[in-house]
């Protein structure tokens, strides 16, 4: 039950299920030949599991189908979560190709624990939005109305990176917030704006897009000073290290920036 | 409702307590053995991480004071509630013998969902009826101006809707091996149904009652999913001691080792001393 709404909130048992069959493919398939460094010529076709920051849903959702369509017979198995969480999930050994985190301080405990292969690259940049229901009832209009005791506001908790870039914005801001909670991820935030149970949220600008018609976005000046920026390593001892390379290499591609471009995310 | 029943259909002689107590079978011994360890060295290997030479700085930060006393207080508000309306509720199933049997077995199902439902979804259930937009909520709203979600209130409501289920159930089966002559012996005597309620019945699955407390509270002070979900998490409002140590490993591992630990003790000193009081020391 633990973590239950965190982790993989859209993939759900599915991909638990899938996530275990991919091991036991794994397992079997032993390791990848091939120089990790380079994806030409070598197996693409093999599983790659990736962790990706919540925000990632829809985006890197896209990318995998791309991956699997240009590799045949390979799986790209998906685990959303917040990245802090996925971080701690690879910190106590996880079996993880590819890691997509949505800030660079929790990248940066990965990669001081020695566990990426490679520098991280930033590859997409995201910024905040306040989030209201459809028709904004509440009437909110700017950061102030965050501070507006009589509303009822979603944060994200300051130990995810969405809190921590809120916290930047709300200062630089010199805004006193009043949330009433402080959400775990952000889309647990998002899903509190789209059932109407909070008149504001602070999210991410992609999550507003990706929500469609469920919510409304309203950008504020000063966004742009709290860019989160978005990095991705292969994890050292990747059972795939060559397919690990080629996702990576597909996600920093055209391809992979447009679909990033096109899901809101500026590039990085 | 447990172990009341001595001459059960074995081969030997009735013996003292002392001499049954050899009697387990050789071949128990290492499922038995396992299931503990299976059971016990998760929490070994948690306490192991504990960092103990900066365990009084760490217990010392305010939230887990704060926290601790949220989770204490909306557990006992939880089980409260749940022994109100619980026991009653556990008398119907209990009675319900001679009822159509298709209406019994739904209404036990009915009762017995919330214990397999995922908590995250029964929160978001919860949310769906008792949210401002929910089916009730937005009457509670728009009449009475009460908004639940984001409340204290909402800890304990999404805490009993979880733990409730667990009282209505060991009550249900205390008051079915309780013995139903000594009710219809205080009727002929002309008692009357509330007195033999509450100075025979309840006396009599007294056990029952507090082992149904026990467990109601105990899953009560872990719940997670159904309260992150319906009260969100806010320090001092809605922020209980699971919610804090999920947060906790996000940023601070340590601290959260250290909050489960408090949480850890805190259960087993409740559930022991309870036990202790109530449950043994009755059935015996």
């Amino acid at each position: 039950m633990r973590g239950g709404r965190s982790a993989a909130t859209r993939t759900g048992a599915a991909a638990a299920a899938a996530a275990g069959v991919a091991l036991l493919l794994a397992g079997c398939a032993g390791t990848a030949p091939g120089d990790a460094m380079t994806s030409t010529g070598t197996d693409t076709s093999a599983d790659v599991t990736v962790y990706a920051a919540a925000s990632l849903t829809e985006s890197l959702g896209r990318i995998a189908d791309r991956y699997e369509a240009a590799n045949p017979g390979a799986t790209v198995t998906l685990n959303f979560a917040g990245s802090s969480a996925l971080a701690q999930q690879i910190m106590s050994g996880a079996p993880v190709d590819v890691f997509a985190s949505a800030s660079a301080d929790t990248m940066r405990v990965v990669v001081d624990a020695g566990l990426a292969d490679g520098d991280p690259v930033v590859f997409a940049g995201n910024t905040l939005e306040i989030a209201v229901p459809p028709g904004n009832p509440a009437g909110v209009s700017g950061l102030t109305d965050l501070a507006n005791t009589a509303l009822t506001i979603a944060l994200c908790a300051p130990e995810v990176p969405c809190g921590a870039a809120s916290t930047r914005v709300l200062d630089a801001a010199g805004i006193t917030a009043a949330p009433d909670t402080l959400e775990t991820d952000v889309r647990a935030a998002l899903t509190k704006v789209e059932l109407g149970e909070v008149d504001a949220a602070l999210v991410y600008r992609t999550d507003v897009l990706a929500a469609g018609d469920a919510v409304e976005g309203i950008e504020f000046a000063g966004a742009a000073d709290a860019v989160t920026d978005y990095a991705i390593t292969r994890v050292m001892d990747a059972a795939n290290p060559a397919a690990a390379a080629a996702f990576v290499d597909l996600v920093l591609g055209d391809d992979g920036r447009r679909v990033l471009a096109d899901a809101g995310f500026t590039n990085g | 409702m447990r172990g009341s029943r001595t001459g059960s259909p074995g081969l030997r002689a009735p013996r003292s307590p002392d001499a049954r107590r050899s009697g387990i079978p050789a071949a128990l011994w290492a499922p038995a053995v396992l299931a503990l360890a299976f059971l016990v060295l998760p929490l070994v290997a948690l306490v192991v991480r504990v960092p103990w030479s900066r365990l009084p700085e760490l217990l010392a930060a305010p939230e887990i004071a704060t926290s601790l006393g949220l989770s204490l207080g909306s557990a006992a508000a939880a089980t409260a509630l749940s022994l109100l309306f619980g026991i009653p509720l556990a008398w119907v199933l209990a009675r319900s013998a001679h009822w159509n049997p298709v209406a019994r077995r739904s209404l036990r199902a009915l009762v017995t969902v919330p214990l397999v439902l995922p908590p995250v979804v029964g929160g978001v259930a919860l949310l769906l009826l008792l949210g401002r937009r929910g089916l009730l909520g937005q009457y509670l709203d728009a009449w009475f101006g009460i908004q639940l979600p984001f409340t204290t209130a909402a800890v304990v409501i999404a805490q009993t809707f979880v733990a409730m289920p667990f009282l209505v159930l060991a009550v249900e089966g205390a008051l079915r091996g309780a013995d139903r002559r000594l009710e219809d012996a205080a009727a002929t005597l002309g008692a009357s149904d509330w007195f033999i309620f509450r100075r025979v019945t309840l006396p009599l699955i007294a056990p029952g009652v507090a082992a149904g407390a026990v467990l109601c509270f105990a899953r009560a002070l872990g719940e997670f999913g159904a309260t992150i979900t319906f009260a969100g998490n806010f320090p001092g409002v809605t922020q209980t001691m699971p919610l804090s140590a999920y947060l906790a490993l996000q940023s601070n591992p340590d601290a959260a080792y250290v909050i489960s630990l408090v949480l850890l003790v805190v259960s087993v000193l409740v559930l022991v001393s309870l036990r202790d009081r109530w449950v043994s020391g009755v059935t015996a």
